[in-house]
């Protein structure tokens, strides 16, 4: 027993000595904090430039989206000093703007003659400006993201399925312009047998836990004619939010959850969802446009087997899509903010802009997606512009979290639960989210 | 200083201690008992003071307020019993109170069956008991989170071992076996995985009581002639029991607290069918940042705990006077 | 199993035994089946992992280890030959998916934070009980039944309702995402049932050891530390073990507290992600050497350990 204990001992101090040594790291080393995701790996390969340009060395830390908002808005609220460079999603902006955690960069910009006019006008509003429309900047539009969908071409190109599609719906089976012609698609593949398989209509966002089943839903919602308030009076939802047309769009998402998503998909998010693709049991698949460029490079389904389209239209013609994407932002409490400003500076440069696209990131300069070579530089680019020429955006309000934690309590327990009606979940969404606001002293 | 030389001074101190009065006697020794006392007590009452009960009470006065722990530069506002009253009508609140009350029910109810069968087996100590034993015990030494995490691998319906297992017994195809995703499965889903990690636990306090039970008791019963029936209700029973409603106090206190494993495994959902108390703390103290209202969600937790605890204790030691 | 009064069957019969027997080894197979199947999927390749229906037999494969321990970056084939032959075992095995190691993953780095945290914490917290047991069993110290219970209650505040102040407290004084921080925490969560556990060994050992030392003329510090705690080195192991397994198993304050620097495992294993969802190889070999160390300890020392569940089950 005694010498259990004096091992354990032995090791305890061992430990505490060989931390001592391991935690001494460059002082110079800057750490970029984002989610853990294809373009971060993207931006790891082209990261080696600035420190071969500089010197300076970096280190990552990604976290996996569903833990992402909660791992680094806490970070931030605990002043920590973990972050020097972190691209924050769209929807914090407000409140790390508000609360300080993001250093302003408007000075910065004027010195260093990056001007906002350079990049693309939606990216600037999304992930740049607090408050919206206004010229003061936080963050430098670094990946442009908007949800967007993948489809099986192959499948939807064999002639026996377009002759038995045409015969069961009267049109040609190609991809959806509407949502109604989306769900039609999504009947005619669910639990249909191709290559001995059964394969399943859709993936679409279910995810509980941080932002997917509103990101989802709202895709869907704005098309079908949801408003966030009034546009003639901020913060009046009701009859906004809860419009006829919202229930209807609510209704449909359901409908569609219900009929036509592969078993067991009751909690999926952008990584269920390119698993579900990448597996060949979907047929159509939601997800934000970063997964194309590693989907397009699959051995299974890649190639010439997937085929893009942009968000469909709703039943008044409407057509939007949900934003995704950041700005990168520096870090008020890192102690590195010099070298954290030299990186932002670096990466706002146009060949390295160029180069983080050809990489698999989406930049967000005119001067890349304007170039006349971009529509043809890959098979997803065209419509990725199409995407972000419609988007809409989430509440970036610096209550963002608890309006998102109400949406996606009140979204999932209906669509995937199925507790109440739409009316009923869009109703207490409202009153929801007029706590909130009454709560910050808005209403 | 060498231990001899030590030793030396001592005996030299003791010494001239012996011709000296009591008192003076302690404080040539060294500390006196009283001092000693005190040096040992001191340190782990001064962590528990820093780390838990002036936490404690800036939570209690951060539950009158409006405090908000992600906006620094707001004026912080006293409430009064806003929160309170506002946490005691919220519907919400409510209805994760009776998944917890589902969740601790039927874990205590599973747990204590199971684990007290086990117990009452393992008691005949049949060949290789104490290598079987050990394996049964296996499950309680993880970690909730990782275990919890990997369940939802074995809980998938197409790819899950599980489900692959239910549908060879049961012949239901495996991807209609949601259990994660099925609003009236998943609620058993943690169900089953608490007891899988637990009934160890319970197995083992229980037969720590079967143990205690002196063998003349069943001699006597013996003699008298008491079927094994009898006696196991008329004297194994009653006299376990008390070892039982202990395990069932852990593990309703440890349940009630329940937050990491079912974080894991369903997040609450489907919806909020698996949402537990813990986990609505979480979402408003962590991703709401509600500071003042979850601090008094968390003081009516508390309050809760402990007072049930305390209830069920009276009632324990009732049982065991008896 | 150290206690071996009496059961609960006189002299139970052959047939009951072995009817007993076969259940408990019934129970005890399929309990353990969850865990054998999280080592087997450790060595299965992802495809093989994901197959319906699971795959029991496998060709074995060091790609999850591989994973587990490095990031890596997906590649175009002529990128990849261009590069010269691979260096390692895990690098062959992650060309052949198209992808290149980019370099060492987060794994490690969580994992010596959890020894560090966890070692460090069982042994504070031991270390302050061993010295309140003793203080509490052989002094009259005042309140001692209202401190002992006060000790003891501070473990039935559920972690999310400690978290909220500890957070807002350490970020007033830097400790957030600090090794010290979560050390101080873990010790303060385990003290409480050192104390508890504690003393009751140390009331168990006769004051009449003590006493003759103190005659011989040791002082009541080296009576404590010659003849109490060798005498309580079961009891200390008993609670040792206890305290590690809270620690290194804790999740909750981890979760909250931490977030890069000073993580600890608990957190990080189910952020282990592939390109798509989780990677559940890789994730079942960080879950593997997760569990071993815990599962070395329970088998060598489960005597002390049963001791120390009944015991404390036969003491409140």
């Amino acid at each position: 027993m005694k010498s259990t204990l004096k091992l354990t001992l032995g090791l305890t101090s061992a430990m505490f000595a060989s931390t001592a040594v391991s935690n001494v790291a460059h002082a110079e080393d800057l750490t970029l904090c984002w989610a853990a995701w294809d373009p971060a790996n993207a931006l790891v390969e082209l990261s080696k430039d600035f420190t071969k340009e500089t010197g300076i060395g970096m280190k990552f830390e990604f976290v996996p989206w569903t833990n992402y908002a909660d791992r680094f808005l806490n970070e931030l609220n605990s002043k920590g000093k973990l972050c020097d460079l972190i691209i924050g999603d769209s929807q914090w902006i407000g409140g790390s703007a508000e609360n300080g955690h993001y250093v302003k960069l408007n000075d910065f910009f004027d010195k260093e003659k990056i001007s906002m006019d350079d990049f693309v006008p939606a990216t600037v509003v999304g992930y740049s400006e607090w408050p919206k429309n206004s010229p003061n900047y936080w963050a430098l539009p670094a990946m442009g993201d908007v949800v967007g969908w993948t489809y099986r071409k192959d499948w939807f190109s064999k002639p026996e399925l377009q002759k038995e599609f045409k015969e069961k719906y009267g049109w040609d089976l190609a991809a959806p312009t509407t949502f109604d012609q989306l769900k039609q698609i999504a009947e005619f593949f669910q639990k249909r047998e191709i290559d001995g398989k059964t394969v399943y209509g859709a993936s679409i966002y279910t995810e509980r836990g941080s932002e997917g089943i509103t990101m989802g839903a709202m895709d869907v919602l704005y098309s079908f004619g949801f408003k966030y308030e009034n546009p003639e009076k901020p913060y009046e939802m009701d009859g906004f939010v809860n419009s006829e047309k919202s229930v209807k769009g609510l209704e449909f998402y359901k409908a569609l959850y219900d009929c036509c998503t592969p078993p067991g998909a009751s909690n999926s998010y952008m990584g269920e969802g390119v698993d579900a693709f990448k597996s060949g049991q979907v047929a159509m698949h939601m997800n934000f446009a970063f997964t194309w460029p590693g989907l397009q490079k699959d051995e299974n389904v890649g190639g010439d087997k997937i085929g893009y389209f942009a968000n469909p239209k709703g039943p008044d013609g409407d057509q939007f899509a949900q934003l995704g994407g950041q700005g990168i932002s520096v870090v008020s409490y890192s102690d590195k903010q010099d070298a954290a400003l030299k990186y932002i500076k670096w990466f706002a440069n146009k060949d390295v802009q160029a180069k983080w696209w050809s990489l698999g990131g989406y930049s967000c300069l005119n001067a890349v997606v304007n170039d006349p070579g971009f529509p043809a530089s890959q098979p997803y680019a065209q419509t990725f512009l199409d995407s972000m020429a419609i988007v809409k955006d989430f509440w970036a309000e610096p209550s963002y979290a608890p309006l998102l934690q109400a949406s996606q309590k009140r979204f999932h327990d209906y669509v995937v639960a199925g507790q109440g009606s739409a009316k009923d979940a869009l109703d207490g969404l409202v009153k929801d989210w007029t706590e909130v606001f009454q709560d910050d002293g808005k209403m | 200083m060498t231990e001899a030389g030590l030793t030396m001074l001592n005996r030299t101190a003791d010494s001239v201690a012996r011709a000296t009065p009591e008192r003076l006697a302690r404080k040539v020794r060294g500390i006196s008992d009283k001092g000693l006392a005190w040096l040992f007590i001191s340190p782990t009452i001064l962590l528990l003071l820093a780390i838990n009960i002036f936490p404690l009470f800036w939570a209690i006065y951060l539950s009158f307020t409006n405090y908000r722990a992600n906006r620094p530069n707001e004026v912080v506002r006293n409430v009064g019993l806003a929160n309170y009253k506002r946490i005691l009508g919220d519907q919400d609140i409510w209805i994760a109170m009776q998944t917890t009350a589902h969740f601790v029910f039927w874990t205590i109810l599973l747990q204590t069956l199971i684990g007290f069968t086990l117990a009452w087996l393992i008691d005949r100590k049949f060949r290789g008991h104490a290598f079987w034993t050990t394996i049964i015990l296996v499950p309680m030494m993880l970690s909730p989170a990782v275990v919890g995490n990997f369940w939802r691998f074995l809980y998938e319906p197409q790819i899950g071992l599980f489900a692959y297992a239910i549908s060879f017994v049961s012949g239901i195809p495996a991807t209609q076996i949601g259990m994660l995703s099925n609003v009236s499965l998943a609620p058993w889903s943690i169900v089953i995985v608490d007891t899988w990690m637990w009934t160890p636990y319970v197995m083992l306090i229980c037969l720590a009581g079967l143990r205690s039970i002196p063998e003349y008791i069943y001699e006597a019963a013996e003699v008298d002639r008491a079927s094994n029936w009898r006696q196991f209700w008329s004297i194994t029973l009653p006299m376990a029991l008390p070892f039982i409603m202990l395990a069932v106090l852990f593990r309703g206190i440890e349940n009630f607290k329940m937050f990491d494993m079912v974080n894991l495994l369903t997040g609450g959902g489907p919806g909020s069918t698996t949402e537990v108390a813990s986990i609505t703390l979480k979402r408003q103290a962590f991703e709401s940042w509600r500071t003042g209202y979850s601090s008094a969600f968390a003081i009516i937790l508390f309050v809760a705990v402990f007072g049930l605890a305390n209830i069920y204790v009276k009632a324990l030691n009732k049982v065991k006077q008896r | 199993m150290s206690l071996t009064t009496a059961h609960s069957v006189v002299a139970p019969s052959a047939t009951s035994k072995l009817v007993a027997g076969t259940i408990i080894v019934a129970y005890a197979l399929i309990s353990i089946v969850p865990l054998l199947w999280i080592f087997a999927t450790s060595f299965k390749t992802p495809p093989d992992s994901i197959a319906y229906p699971p795959k029991i037999v496998f060709q074995p494969s060091l790609e999850g280890y591989c994973n587990l321990f490095s990031t890596r970056t997906r590649q175009t084939p002529e990128y990849i030959n261009s590069l010269g032959p691979a260096t390692g075992l895990c690098d062959e095995t992650v060309r052949k998916r198209n992808m290149v190691i980019a370099g060492p993953s987060n794994f490690m780095p969580r994992f010596v934070n959890s020894l560090i945290i966890a070692f460090g914490s069982t042994f504070c917290a031991v270390f302050l009980g061993t010295l309140s047991a003793y203080g509490f069993s052989r002094f009259k110290v005042p309140l001692a039944d209202d401190l002992l219970f006060f000790i003891l209650s501070t473990r039935m505040m559920p972690p999310i309702a400690v978290a909220i102040p500890i957070y807002l407290m350490y970020r007033e004084l830097g400790l957030s995402d600090t090794a010290l921080g979560m050390i101080l925490l873990y010790t303060a969560v385990n003290v409480s049932l050192a104390v508890w556990l504690l003393k009751g060994f140390i009331d168990e050992i006769p004051r009449e050891y003590e006493e003759a030392a103190m005659i011989d003329g040791y002082t009541r510090l080296q009576a404590f530390w010659r003849t109490v705690l060798p005498q309580a080195t079961t009891g200390i192991a008993a609670t040792a073990i206890f305290c590690l397994i809270f620690a290194w198993n804790e999740y909750a304050f981890a979760a909250l507290l931490t977030s890069g620097t000073a993580q600890t495992a608990p957190p990080f294993i189910p952020t282990i992600i592939g390109e798509g969802g989780q990677d559940w190889p890789a994730v079942a070999a960080g879950t593997t050497i997760f569990l071993v160390p815990i599962l070395v300890f329970t088998i060598l020392l489960r005597k002390q350990l049963l001791r120390g569940i009944t015991f404390g089950a036969v003491r409140k």
